[in-house]
């Protein structure tokens, strides 16, 4: 029996270790932005004092639960059998609760979960997987015809707004900036660069003048591609301040990298955008350009340096 | 002694509904039960907080299920929908700014019921699964926020998902996958609309209700805790400690006692 004790509030002592902990995970948020050298400093704080916290609570007698002390039979079901004195054999004793027994209410129990689970799976199942699956399967993009390519004057910026999907309507209008490089070993060469800011997906305006008089409406097999000229120095997205150069290079702002592009061909005579993918970074400019090209990520994922751990799996698309 | 003259016929009138209920489900001593509970002496106004957050969260209940008789949850027809509720629909103007602005207040009412709860200590044993439970509502109330901005379909709301969106997207190794889940497909579609309305008007209010029901429980349970300053320690238990039972089952009651007691009561 334990000794009685006056009942008292169920209070760990007071610690300053938490605080530390949090000046630590503190600083280590502050590291991520400012530097990994700070990230370091923040990590080790963290985990000292986090380390005295937790040595500080363990050793506290009170916060453990005490354990049961009291047994189920005094007389100690556990000890010894006693050997009978008159030569008996020496048998345990029979106690109810030793017999293993396997009465039919428990396998009737057993059974009426077992049975109630595999219904409730069956159902579930296929709930689930019309729910999340869908989101996942036959996900790449159609090809969209951009029209014939005398549209598209050499060394000239077009935004190009289109429709992916036209069955599905407005909600599937994309914006692309495109421009003509001219032929490249004879083949025509495009920058086709998607306005997704690679901060968060906002769209990215062209930095210049944008002439709206001279839109043009071009019928295609799909729905209307419209063309506006402009001739933009830069591009930057209004939501938190993402700055890139024509290449699609981020110059300033929270971006993780390039803008994204779409694959092009020349089908006919016209203009055919493909699936979009990432960029890390453009060296060169226009037809020289060489591409840093990776799978196609969503915004705000890095595709390069350190932090592309944290990316391993792009979802399946 | 005054002779007992029998009930009038207005209280009879009023009283033999209630007993018949009451004779077959008890139902009338549950509300008596929960509305006529003992609360500590020195319970203040920020007592009622919680139960304004549950009429802030009624309120939206409401106005938004009658809001959803005249919404069109599909990209060519949502905004029409909501200038026709705002414009043309009687009292649809005061319906929706009811539900819009009732959805800040909910929000506000719910931090404020959480600090009124963290400074008066209400947080603590025996009390902890029910802080929990107000912080999963909180998610939940948030998330509320953030799937009902988009419904309207106007600028403000599709860039702001889109955004939100891609803000998951950036979570380690499933962020990508999240995107996909969010969206319904790879990038905004016909099905995003559809499934964040789902989301606000089935399966968080659902959630929400299932929580507040546990959240009710508990408080019945466990009772309201007083200020800090009160004589009244908080917390004290509010019926005797059972003796020990031989069966190894003197915990199962244990929620309403602490240690200490526990163990004196041993």
């Amino acid at each position: 029996m334990e000794p009685r004790r006056p009942s008292q509030p169920h209070l760990p002592p007071p610690s300053l270790w938490p605080i530390g902990f949090a000046v630590g995970v503190a600083i280590l948020l502050l590291g991520l932005v400012v530097g990994w050298g700070i990230v370091l400093l923040g990590a080790l704080l963290a985990v000292a004092f986090g380390f005295l916290w937790v040595r500080d609570l363990a050793s506290d007698e009170d916060a453990v639960p005490p354990t049961r002390r009291y047994e189920l039979d005094p007389l100690g079901a556990g000890a010894a059998p006693a050997v009978g004195a008159r030569g008996e054999a020496a048998l345990p004793p029979m106690d109810d609760e030793e017999i293993e027994t396997y009465p039919r209410s428990v396998f009737l129990e057993l059974s009426t979960l077992g049975l109630g689970a595999l219904i409730g799976g069956l159902i579930t199942a296929p709930v689930l997987g019309f729910a999340v699956l869908p989101a996942f399967i036959d996900q790449e993009e159609d090809a969209v015809d951009l029209g014939p390519l005398d549209n598209f004057p050499e060394g000239q910026w077009r935004i190009a707004t289109f429709m992916e999907n036209p069955a599905e309507g407005e909600v599937t209008r994309r914006t692309a900036y495109v421009r003509y490089n001219g032929d490249l070993k004879g083949v025509p060469s495009f920058t086709v660069i998607s306005n997704h800011c690679a901060h968060l997906g906002c769209p990215v305006q062209p930095g210049g003048p944008i002439t709206e008089e001279q839109k043009k409406e071009v019928k295609t097999e799909g729905a209307p591609v419209t063309l506006i000229p402009t001739q933009p120095a830069a591009f930057s997205c209004p939501c938190h301040g993402g700055a890139y150069d024509t290449e699609g290079n981020r110059t300033s702002g929270p971006p993780v990298r390039a803008l994204d592009r779409y694959e092009f061909s020349i089908r006919g005579g016209n203009l055919w955008l493909g699936t979009s993918y990432s960029v890390s970074e453009v060296d060169g400019t226009g037809k020289d350009a060489t591409i840093t090209k990776y799978q196609r990520m969503y915004p705000g994922e890095h595709v390069d340096g350190i932090e592309q751990v944290l990316y391993p799996l792009p979802a399946p698309q | 002694m005054a002779q007992q003259r029998p009930p009038s016929l207005v209280r009879q009138i009023i009283n033999y509904p209630l007993d018949w209920l009451e004779e077959r489900s008890g139902l009338v001593g549950a509300v008596r039960y929960f509305l006529f509970r003992k609360v500590p002496r020195d319970t203040n106004w920020s007592h009622t907080l919680g139960s304004a957050t549950l009429t802030a969260f009624l309120i939206q209940a409401i106005t938004g299920a009658i809001l959803a008789m005249y919404y069109k949850p599909e990209t060519r027809t949502a905004y029409e929908s909501i200038e026709r509720i705002t414009n043309d629909v009687t009292l649809g103007w005061l319906v929706r700014g009811m539900h819009k602005w009732g959805a800040s207040v909910f929000i506000i009412l719910m931090f404020l019921h959480m600090g009124r709860v963290f400074l008066f200590g209400a947080y603590k044993y025996p009390r902890e699964l029910n802080w929990v439970i107000g912080v999963l509502l909180l998610v939940l109330g948030l998330f509320e926020g953030l799937t009902g901005y988009l419904l309207p379909y106007d600028e403000t709301g599709y860039w702001a998902t889109v955004v939100a969106i891609n803000i998951n997207g950036t979570a380690p190794f499933l962020g990508p996958f999240l995107v996909n889940l969010l969206y319904g497909s790879a990038d905004f579609g016909t099905d995003t609309l559809a499934r964040f309305y789902s989301l606000h008007m089935l399966l968080a209010p659902g959630a929400i209700f299932a929580l507040i029901g546990l959240h009710l429980y508990l408080v019945i349970r466990l009772g309201v805790t007083s200020p800090p300053w009160s004589p009244e320690a908080a917390g004290n238990e509010r019926y005797e400690p059972e003796p020990p039972s031989r069966d190894g089952r003197d915990g199962r009651r244990a929620g309403l006692l602490r240690p200490g007691a526990r163990r004196a009561a041993r």
